[in-house]
This record gives structure tokens, sequence and C-alpha cells, in this order.
């Protein structure tokens, strides 16, 4: 067992894990929104920041990715970790404000409005892989990928087509935390050609 | 020294001893006839953009048809970079000791007739300081150089890099020797760690401390471990590692072969940017060479110890230099920074301990060992120790290759080694560490050059880029610059990286169009707080610099674009109007002759007047005035 604090109350982990797992083992709320217990961590979205201090030494971490050692002290509200949040909301709801989650989300933070300009008024992804690493490392299949680098990344299947790889399981729709993928699918298995003939009752 | 047109051997020997190889030092020493001129022609990249390649060609034709007397028949060497890339082509001869500067192809037989068989300088080629005029015969009178302390520097621009007989002429591959034959791996480690020496790729981590890390986790984890070079060098502005690859190659290769008997080390990687195809062929040829000497590959120099190099081209992104990104990339992925909090120490390439250092830190290496650690440690300020390559650039006169001790005020680099400004002004400020670093200004001009003292101001060592400005650079325009590299060179991968940078950037452009507001600035400094805190790897952390040093240095120039819509500098369009003074223009014409606007009118003789309405403040009528009648507000 490892022992440290999250906030100055002491809490104990098994080793191995990471400080967000701990923290939500003893129910203290760090938002989060690419990680997902079923797949890897990416450490993308940066919402799970907490800081670490040590006399007059701090500095923050990403939480879920964070793993937990002897003695460390982690603190989930400090002003510069709230000031990491606040941007990072803020921006989303810039960057896609046609995301219910996300406001919600946002408002539970305090964040109701942005003073960003919107560029794409129904965009609702984040780009943050889950429904790719969902796709990867849950179904063993890589229909999605990301595509492109920096600020032109995005998520799709390959040139931007429909592609036979894809099941329909609608595991990335399941867990893509911002509801993006839900009018992403048909772009990736492509719409069915089928019409189903309504069951006699 | 050697004049390198001696054939010595057809076949190569295997050096199996440090006896064989001062021996064979020795054989290439006799071969040196001091009375037989030699001429050095740089092939750095600033010299061949200037004609160098066509010199040398003119030089061997002149040679060729002027009957030049077998006894003194020149040897003509291509070198590395020699240093002052804003006089190139550079040319330095020998014995005489001659340092032309400016020569270009159609000087060749004026040097072959004058110098190499009259024994005259060519006087016009000499360097002339441009503020007392002196004429100056040899390099180290030369300001520039007289005053830089060159070890790292000393072999480039002396010897031909694609000879490995030239750099063991000048004592190459002596320090392995003596690690090989005297010295333990232990010993070697604790050299590097009491010398002081820290990396120079940018944060400074001291390297022996990084070589003891990683053989605790070997201790761990058992071997294979790897060593690597990273050469990736990307920052706008910065050459020095490319210089020292293209430019000794072997000072490098021998300290990655130190590193690794070190380390115990049995494969070591360079990681090189593909915009550097002459590093890549230099260091190519260094190791083949170096493995026909037997000095790289099986039982180096007749001991047990077994070491192989191979060259890695980098995927041409910045983040690629970023350390967990580079490692990505050598072993064939997408060159992305790993999310994981782990020591590249413990975990590294294919997840094996490996030790990661920059070409100039590898370069320091072999001096240290060969002269000693307290000999290294008296070079430089005691937290920072030896010397610092630094690219000089920007408004200075002497643009080029710089190295001075670690804790050089900033003035002495700039003033004395750059030679001031063009026109003599004072600098505004000089930004270091490239877009991660940050803008030093004039009042902090006596700040040592050191890791700490600019880590203090707000900037940063970085790999080390000066850019000197001055009155006429905006500093909004500045940050704006970096941002938008960096925006360009961001992964993608986290959010505050992809899509802060973008939004500082984005407040910036209203700033320098004149539609910010000086709660803007708050909002900045707060976003870039959120960043720094924020981003995953060092890329995203440290891009808020340059901004952030602008602000907290030049705050009134921020709040006059946002205050008063003006730009100081008179660099932002939307925010600037030029002018004529009555008072000084002479009515010469000039400037209404080449308004592509065609919106300066007045008559010869009289006060010209430039329409505003017309004017797109392209600034050509303020360059071509002569009496400095247009104003720019
Ligand atoms: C975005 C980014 C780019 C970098 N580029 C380089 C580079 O081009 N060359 C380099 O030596 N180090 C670069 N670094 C620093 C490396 O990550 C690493 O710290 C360095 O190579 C370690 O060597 P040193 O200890 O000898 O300095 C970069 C870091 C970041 C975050
Ligand atoms: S679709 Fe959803 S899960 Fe996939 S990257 Fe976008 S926000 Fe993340
Ligand atoms: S800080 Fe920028 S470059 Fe680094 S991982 Fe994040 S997005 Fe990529
Ligand atoms: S700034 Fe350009 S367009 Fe304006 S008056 Fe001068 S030359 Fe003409
Ligand atoms: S939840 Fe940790 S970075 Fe996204
Ligand atoms: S390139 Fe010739 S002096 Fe730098």
């Amino acid at each position: 067992m490892i022992t440290f604090n999250i906030n100055d109350t002491e809490v104990q982990a098994e080793p191995g894990w990471t400080v967000l797992e701990t923290a939500r083992q003893y129910e203290i709320e760090i938002p989060t929104l690419c990680y997902h217990e079923a797949v890897s961590s990416s450490g993308a979205c940066r919402l799970c920041m907490v800081e670490l201090k040590d006399g007059s030494w701090s500095k923050l971490v990403a939480s879920c990715i964070y793993p937990v050692a002897e003695g460390i002290n982690v603190y989930t509200e400090t002003e510069r970790v709230k000031n990491v949040r606040r941007w990072v909301f803020e921006m989303l709801l810039a960057q896609c404000p046609a995301s219910g989650e996300i406001k919600q989300l946002a408002a539970k933070h305090g964040v109701e409005s942005t003073r960003f300009s919107i560029k794409d008024p129904d965009e609702e992804c984040m780009v943050c892989g889950l429904c790719t690493r969902a796709c990867e490392e849950i179904v063993g299949l890589s229909a999605i990928s990301m595509v492109d680098r920096g600020v032109h990344k995005k998520i799709g299947a390959p040139f931007s087509r429909p592609t036979e790889v894809c099941v329909a399981c609608g595991c990335c729709v399941t867990i893509c935390p911002t509801g993006a993928m839900r009018s992403r699918i048909d772009a990736v298995r492509g719409i069915p050609k089928i019409t189903l003939t309504p069951l006699a009752v | 020294m050697f004049n390198g047109n001696v054939a010595l051997k057809t076949e190569v020997n295997r050096l199996n001893s440090h006896t064989d190889l001062n021996d064979f030092r020795q054989q290439i020493l006799d071969s040196y006839d001091p009375d037989r001129p030699e001429i050095l022609v740089c092939h750095g990249t600033g010299c061949i953009a200037n004609g160098s390649v066509e010199l040398t060609q003119a030089l061997k034709k002149a040679c060729q048809t002027m009957g030049v007397d077998a006894k003194i028949m020149p040897g003509i060497k291509s070198t590395g970079c020699q240093g002052l890339c804003s006089k190139g082509p550079l040319v330095h001869i020998k014995p005489h000791g001659l340092f032309y500067q400016r020569v270009k192809a159609k000087n060749a037989e004026e040097i072959i007739q004058k110098t190499i068989i009259e024994n005259k300088p060519v006087k016009h080629l000499l360097y002339k300081d441009p503020q007392t005029g002196e004429l100056f015969h040899k390099e180290e009178d030369i300001p520039f150089y007289k005053k830089q302390k060159r070890y790292v520097l000393k072999n480039i621009g002396k010897i031909d890099p694609t000879r490995i007989e030239d750099k063991i002429a000048v004592g190459g591959y002596q320090a392995l020797a003596k690690a090989l034959t005297t010295m333990t791996p232990e010993q070697v480690v604790e050299q590097i760690t009491k010398s002081g020496l820290r990396g120079r790729g940018g944060a400074g981590f001291p390297t022996g401390r990084k070589w003891q890390g990683a053989l605790k986790a070997i201790e761990k984890k058992g071997r294979p471990v790897y060593v690597v070079v990273n050469g990736d060098e990307g920052d706008p502005g910065a050459f020095m590692d490319c210089a020292i690859m293209e430019g000794d190659p072997h000072a490098v290769l021998e300290g990655l072969i130190l590193g690794a008997y070190a380390l115990g080390a049995e494969m070591g990687y360079l990681y090189i940017r593909a915009e550097y195809p002459i590093a890549i062929k230099h260091l190519q040829i260094a190791m083949e060479q170096a493995k026909a000497y037997g000095l790289l590959g099986e039982n180096i120099l007749g001991s047990d110890f077994c070491f192989n190099a191979q060259i890695n081209r980098g995927a041409g992104a910045f983040v690629c230099g970023e350390s967990t990104a580079l490692f990505t990339s050598i072993e064939g992925k997408a060159g992305n920074p790993r999310p994981k909090y782990v020591r590249s120490v413990e975990e590294g390439l294919w997840g094996r301990p490996t030790v990661l250092n920059n070409v100039e830190t590898w370069a320091n290496v072999p001096m240290i060992v060969e002269n000693g650690a307290d000999w290294y440690a008296n070079i430089g300020v005691p937290k920072s120790t030896g010397t610092k390559v630094f690219c000089l650039v920007g408004k200075v006169n002497n643009v080029g290759l710089v190295e001075v001790p670690m804790g050089t005020p900033l003035a002495e680099i700039v003033e004395n080694i750059g030679g001031g400004l063009p026109g003599g002004a004072p600098f505004k400020a000089v930004q270091t560490g490239g877009p991660s670093g940050g803008c030093i200004p004039y009042h902090l001009k006596d700040l040592p050059v050191d890791f700490d003292s600019l880590t203090k101001a707000g900037a940063m060592m970085g790999s080390g880029a000066m850019i000197v400005m001055d009155d006429r650079d905006c500093v909004v325009d500045v940050a704006r610059y970096f941002l938008r590299f960096l925006e360009e060179e961001s992964c993608g991968k986290c959010l505050p990286c992809r899509l802060g940078l973008s939004r500082m950037r984005e407040i910036l452009d209203n700033f320098s169009h004149g539609c910010g507001e000086e709660k803007d600035i708050d909002d900045l400094m707060g976003l870039a707080q959120a960043i720094q805190d924020g981003a995953l790897c060092a890329l995203g952390s440290s891009a808020p610099n340059p901004c952030l040093t602008t602000i907290k240095f030049f705050k009134d120039e921020y709040i006059a674009h946002v205050r008063d819509q003006k730009c100081p500098a008179g660099v932002c369009k939307d925010l600037i109007t030029y002018s004529i003074d009555p008072e000084a223009c002479t009515g010469c014409m000039s400037c209404s002759r080449q308004c592509p606007q065609g919106c300066i009118s007045g008559e010869k003789k009289k006060p010209h007047a430039i329409d505003e309405s017309a004017c797109i403040r392209c600034g050509i009528c303020m360059e071509t005035c002569k009496f400095k009648a247009v104003i720019v507000r």
C-alpha cells in the first residue's frame, strides 16, 4: 500500500494506481474528459490537472497518468489548477459549442461563457481520441484514427470515406464524452442500404 | 597544420592501440610540409550560399592555369563554418595566416598571383573594421574572433571534416584512447559529473547526473542501454549544431563513443534533421572512416569495447527534438511526445535506459576526458561551466557563429563580438532560446549569459540562437511570430497547446490590428499560465515565454497598441501612418518615383506629401529617402 495526501487528507493506493484512480476511490471530484477506465490514458485534455507541492516547490501534473508515490502531497482545487481548468473549458466551449455534454461539465465547474470566438457552431468533437482508442483497444479494430496533426488534427476513417473495417458496434459512440461520435458514425460505417420492413404486430 | 594533399595510405590499417594512434598521428604530421601553402575555403551553409563552391573551383583552375611552382602548389580544402558568416565567403591561407572575406570566384587568380606566388596580401579582401577602418591581416586579431574562446569550435574551419586524418592530426580520438587505456567507465562518468557540464539542448540538465541516472536504471533493468545524439535543431535562427556536425563530425562521434564506453552501450543513434544533408553526409563519412581505423565498431582500438552507431533522419517536425517524440520517431512511429511521467534515462528508446544528449553536449565530452574535469570546470562560471556556442543573428553587424565562456555579459557578445548594430544604435532586446526563450531588454545588457541568469530573467538558454533586435522591431510582432511558428509545430495531442497557442496568437493579432483592450493583456497572461501549467510537453509549456517576457519588459509597448492604437516601432501596419517632414524634404522626388501606389505628390525641389488614404504602408518611401524626411508614427 502506498500512503499519500490529497487535499491534506491521507489516502492509500495500490502500487501502480494513478492519482486519479485513488481520488475516485475516495470520491474526490476531479473533472476529466479524455479519460476512460476501459482504455489506456492519453493525457490529452489536461482537465484533470492537479498540483503537487513539496515545501515551496510545486508542479502541475495530469492525474489520469500520474502514478502514485509514497508521501506526495496532491491538491485538486488550487488557483493554478482552477486556472488551467477554466481556460480549458473556455477553449472547449468555443471549439465544440454544439456539445451539450461539455456545456454541462463546464457549467458544473462554474464556466458558462467563453471569451473566444466560435469558428464552427456545429462542432462537437474535441479530438480527445477516446473513440479511436476504444476502437483499437476494446473492439480490436482500427476503423477510425487521428488524421493530420497539430491544429488540423481530426478523427475519422481513412480518406474520410466509409470503411468496411467498421463493424458498427457503437463502442465509439458510447465512449465519446462530447456526443460527437453520434453524428459521425454514419460517415464511418456508411448509411445502411437495406430498409427494414416494420415488424407485424 | 596538415596539408591533406599527400596520400598517406592506400590501404587503411586498423589502429589497435594508443601507440598505433600516436604513430599514425606522427606519420601524418611528418608528411606535412610547412612551406607549402594551404587555402581553406569555408563551406558552411552561409558561405556556400554566397558562392564558395564556385570559388573553390576557380582557385583550383587558377592553380593549374597560372603555372604555380610545384613546391608552392597550395592544398585547397573545404572546411566547415569559419564563423563570420555575414562576411562570407571566407578564406584562410596558411602558412601566411591571412584571413580574406567576401571572396568571390573572380578574386581567385589575384589570390594565387599575389599571395601564393608573390607572398603578399590582397589588401581589398582583408577585413576592415567598420568603425575604425583598421585593416586586419589575421583572423586572431579581428575583434570578432579575438574576444571569443573557441573550444568546441576549435577545429571547425581549420580541418577538412571529411578526412579523419585531419582530425587525428589535431588530436582527434586522443580522449578515447586515454579513456580506453587509463580510465574505467566509472571514472569517465565521474569526470563528466565533476566537470559540471550541463546539457546544451536547452534545459541545461547536468550531464553527469543524467549518466548516473542511466547507470542506476541499468542496475535495476540491466542492459542494453542506448546513447543518442539529438541533432534535430529546429529553432528559427539556430545553426550551431549544424555547424558542429558539418565542420567537426568526429568531435560528436568521439563524444558519443566515450559516452557509450562510460555507460556500457553497444548501440547508438544519431538523430539528425533531414534538412541537414551535409551534416548527415559528413557524419556518415566520419563513421565509415572511424570504423575503417578501428575507432568504431568491434574491439575499438584493440580493446574489448565494441560499439556501433547509426544515423536516423529526423521526421521534419520541430517537436521531434523533444526527447520522447524523438524516441518514438526512431522507433518508427509518428514522432509525438509520450504522456508518461517516466524519465527517459529509465525508459527511453524501446523502453530501455537511454542517454540522450545534444550535439554540442557530446562535442564537449572529448575535451573534458582529455584535459580533465578540473580544467573544464575552470572555464565559465561555477554553476554553468565551459563555453556555449551561439548563433548571433538579426540586427547585428557580425552575423555568425560565436563561442564564449558561460557567464559572458550579453553586451560583450552583442557589442564587442557582434560589432554592435548597423548604424551604431544600442540594441532594443535580444531574444535568446528561440521560440521557447525570452526577450532580454537593453537595460539588462550586463546580464551574464549562463543557464541560471537567463532563466531568472524569464528567458532561457535554449539551444543558443541569439536574435538581436532594434527599435524598429515590434515586441507584439515578435511574440506573434514565435507563437505562429509553434502553433504550426504543435503535435496537437494536448488541448492547451493545440487550442491555446492559436488563441494567444489571435489575441496578439487583435493587438496588432488595433482592436485589443487593456484587459486582454491580463487574459493573455492568464491563458499563458494555463498553457505553461497544462501542456503535456515542453513545446507547449515553454511556448508562452516570448510573449510573457515581452509583456514583462515592454508593457508600455503593449499598452500603446491597445490603448492608443499605436505601434511605437512602426511595424504593425494597421496602427501606423507615413508622412513627410516638410522641413527635411528636399523635393528630390525619389520617394514619389518608388511609391507603388503613386500616392506621393509634390513638385521638384518642393516638399512632398503622402495621401494617407491610398498609402498601403509598405515603407518603401522611408527606405528610399536619403534625407530621413519620411516619418512613421
Ligand atoms: C519542442 C522541443 C524541441 C526540442 N528540440 C531540441 C533539439 O532540436 N535539439 C536538442 O538537442 N534538444 C532539443 N530539445 C531538448 C530535448 O528534449 C532534450 O532535453 C535534449 O536533447 C537533452 O540533451 P542535453 O541534456 O544534452 O541538452 C527540444 C525540446 C523540446 C520540448
Ligand atoms: S468523436 Fe468523441 S471520442 Fe472521438 S475524438 Fe471526438 S470527442 Fe473524442
Ligand atoms: S504541448 Fe503541444 S507539442 Fe507537446 S504534446 Fe501537447 S500538443 Fe503536442
Ligand atoms: S509607405 Fe509605401 S504606399 Fe505609403 S507612401 Fe510610402 S511608398 Fe507609398
Ligand atoms: S483526463 Fe487526464 S488529461 Fe484528459
Ligand atoms: S558559413 Fe562560412 S563563415 Fe559561417
